[in-house]
């Protein structure tokens, strides 16, 4: 499972929403962070992953893919030894040489997402029902769902395209890989949800399973009651200009979702606005449970 | 203020981490400093339509555009910088002949290249600025930065690249097919054989023609590279932060900053964005006269749920002052609404600009 959005939106929030969802439905669920983020550790309190996967409750772990390692594995792998592929690790020439094979960094990031998701890991791990990718921004993630067709146009010796191909097969297939696209009720990034909806289907024949909305602030005010705030205001000071503020963004929010509705092909679930200064392990907890509900 | 930030400023490059309004917030500095009289030009090399929406344009191109807008002094115009675009130019600059040109632009290597070398994208976007500030058209361009994590890899991208075209590995590439080879060793030539068996890619082939091709216009490349180096150092310019008040952003503000210190870049200073007020005081009325009781109990809810937001705010931004060292935040509230438009962005440039001059 891809999820992808605009910077953010809280992908990563969603996908440990997601993962605990699954791990509870007893699936054994892991979440790769890639692109230098590393944030889900830190916020069950386990030891930052550094490529390992770290076990996050019972069923769900997570990993933060290093490209740098991710390179290592993919060599070892290819080179059936491990002598040769330090060898190769160790040379200045391999270094530079690495970083002009494009698209390479995407490739061996998103061949270890695949092989998380692999029966048979060709690392030798564990093996999960499910993998949940906090994949890249809009631009990027698309970038990396990409690198597999790519390099196998540019990959001129067999079996590395041929791998290239399978892991690109194995992302375009509807009913191995689904697409979450989180996004905010604000023009924006809904901007950016319809616009990757259309890319993804445009450069990869891929479909969004599920936009998923976050941050959808609550209607606690009637159009009476602020009638009412709006009459009081001059003299109610604060809490009364507060209210007002949060019924108009409340309003704003829900005109964005109407507008992302109409435009989006895949259907489209909201998560609330939680008013917690920082998201702890029991918010995602009870994130899940609303997606639970409506899922 | 930021229009005191910017008085005598050529050049103002915005960074910060993904989704904290840069795209926004150097649109409405480009707007408010238009508005007081100077000729600006607002840069991005973010193909999403970010920069086109807030400013109420359906689409933006590669080339400038005017921005038409009521009651401005100055000048409004944007683009979007076309990174791939951009180093063609550079190459067909470079090159000796058309020949040399055409076999560098048809290379394999050259066409992915601008995503080979971590951050060339952006050092490609400061090229252009450096070729937009050379020509002198605009008196202020303000460069929205890419929203990646790492969007400051163009600091470092000038010496990678450089770095790239000149070790001495790459060099050898240069000469005669073969000698190069013999003169790296036997070694490298079964790293080569080792490297096509794991990457699938002959590289040998590719690279050796994209080199001997190339190698003419390193020289071109460094003194390049050392202009815009001197460009984003030069007191002429300005660096802004731009984030938000919650954790994760507040992080990466910390990281740039010192990034920006390390490299003796000119800091201007934090836009924060989305910052949660405290509502003001509680008014002389007691709410239960104004409104009913139900009322009265879903506002106070309410008030108390935004105090707890503005609190930490007001903590995270406290904590960012100390530690870059007490340097000037300026705080944008959560807005109603986002902002995408020209009001929206009149809106921000509220808290962003002095009143004493125009608009």
């Amino acid at each position: 499972m891809v999820v992808t959005g605009k910077g953010g939106v809280g992908k990563t929030t969603v996908s440990a929403a997601l993962g605990l969802l699954a791990a509870r439905a007893g699936k054994r669920t892991v979440i790769c962070e890639v692109a230098e983020q590393e944030q889900l550790a830190a916020i069950f309190g386990v030891a930052a992953s550094e490529h390992e996967e770290r076990e996050l409750r019972p069923r769900l772990h997570a990993i933060s893919v290093d490209p740098e390692r991710a390179k290592e594995e993919w060599l070892r792998y290819q080179l059936k030894s491990s002598a040769l592929a330090s060898v190769l690790g160790g040379s200045s020439v391999f270094r530079y040489l690495s970083a002009a094979a494009p698209g390479l960094s995407e490739l061996v990031t998103i061949g270890k997402v695949w092989d998380l998701a692999q029966l048979e890991r060709r690392t030798g791990g564990s093996e999960f029902d499910l993998t949940i990718v906090d994949a890249p921004a809009t631009g990027h993630g698309v970038a990396m769902l990409r690198a597999p067709s790519t390099y196998a146009s540019v990959a001129r010796v067999g079996p590395i395209r041929r791998q290239a191909l399978t892991i690109d097969r194995f992302l375009r297939d509807p009913r191995r890989t689904g697409v979450v696209v989180v996004a905010l009720p604000e023009e924006m990034p809904v901007n950016e949800t319809l616009d990757l909806e259309r890319r993804l289907r445009d450069e990869m024949d891929m479909a969004v399973d599920r936009a998923i909305v976050n941050g959808l602030y609550p209607e606690r005010f009637s159009g009476a009651d602020a009638e009412r705030l709006r009459a009081a205001e001059a003299r109610g000071g604060g809490p009364v200009r507060a209210a007002l503020a949060e019924h108009e963004r409340a309003h704003g929010q829900r005109s964005q979702l109407r507008r992302l509705r109409r435009g989006l092909e895949a259907p489209v679930t909201t998560l609330p606005f939680l008013f917690q200064p920082e998201l702890g392990p029991s918010q995602l907890d009870e994130l899940a449970d609303r997606l639970g509900r409506s899922l | 203020m930021i229009d005191d930030w910017l008085e005598r400023k050529q050049v103002c490059i915005c960074a910060g981490s993904g989704g904290v309004g840069k795209t926004t917030t150097s649109a409405a500095i480009a707007l408010g400093m238009a508005a007081r009289g100077r000729k600006v030009a607002v840069l991005t090399i973010d193909p999403a339509r970010r920069l086109a929406n807030s400013l109420g344009l359906a689409e933006l191109g590669n080339e400038e555009c005017r921005v038409e807008v009521e009651g401005l002094d100055g000048e409004l115009w944007a683009m979007m910088l076309d990174p791939k675009r951009t180093f063609d130019e550079i190459v067909d600059w470079h090159a000796p002949d058309e020949r040399t040109r055409d076999a560098v632009l048809s290379n394999r290597i050259y066409q992915e290249l601008s995503n080979a070398v971590a951050g060339s994208q952006e050092y490609m976007a400061m090229e252009k600025l450096h070729e937009l500030h050379q020509e002198g058209r605009y008196d202020l361009l303000v460069l929205d930065t890419p929203p990646t994590r790492n969007a400051l890899d163009f600091l470092d991208a000038p010496r990678r690249l450089t770095e790239f075209v000149d070790s001495r590995a790459i060099q050898l590439f240069a000469a005669p097919a073969g000698l190069g080879l013999k003169l790296l060793g036997r070694g490298t030539g079964m790293v080569f054989s080792v490297m096509q068996r794991a990457t699938g890619i002959d590289l040998l082939a590719d690279l050796g023609e994209f080199f001997r091709s190339f190698g003419g216009m390193t020289e071109g490349f460094r003194e390049r590279a050392q202009l815009v180096n001197e460009l984003l150092a030069d007191s002429r310019t300005a660096f802004v932060l731009v984030t938000s008040p919650r954790r994760h952003a507040l992080e990466d503000a910390v990281w740039f900053h010192h990034r920006l210190m390390d490299a003796g870049l000119p800091f201007a200073g934090v836009i924060a964005n989305r910052v949660h007020q405290a509502g003001g005081a509680v008014g002389g009325a007691a709410l239960d006269d104004l409104l009913d009781v139900e009322l009265a109990r879903k506002v106070m809810r309410t008030y108390e749920d935004e105090r707890r937001l503005a609190e930490r705010d007001r903590a995270g931004l406290a904590d960012l002052r100390r530690r870059i060292g007490r340097k000037p935040i300026l705080e944008v509230p959560h807005l109603h609404d986002d902002v995408h438009d020209l009001d929206g962005l009149r809106q921000m440039g509220a808290y962003l600009f002095s009143q004493t001059g125009a608009e």
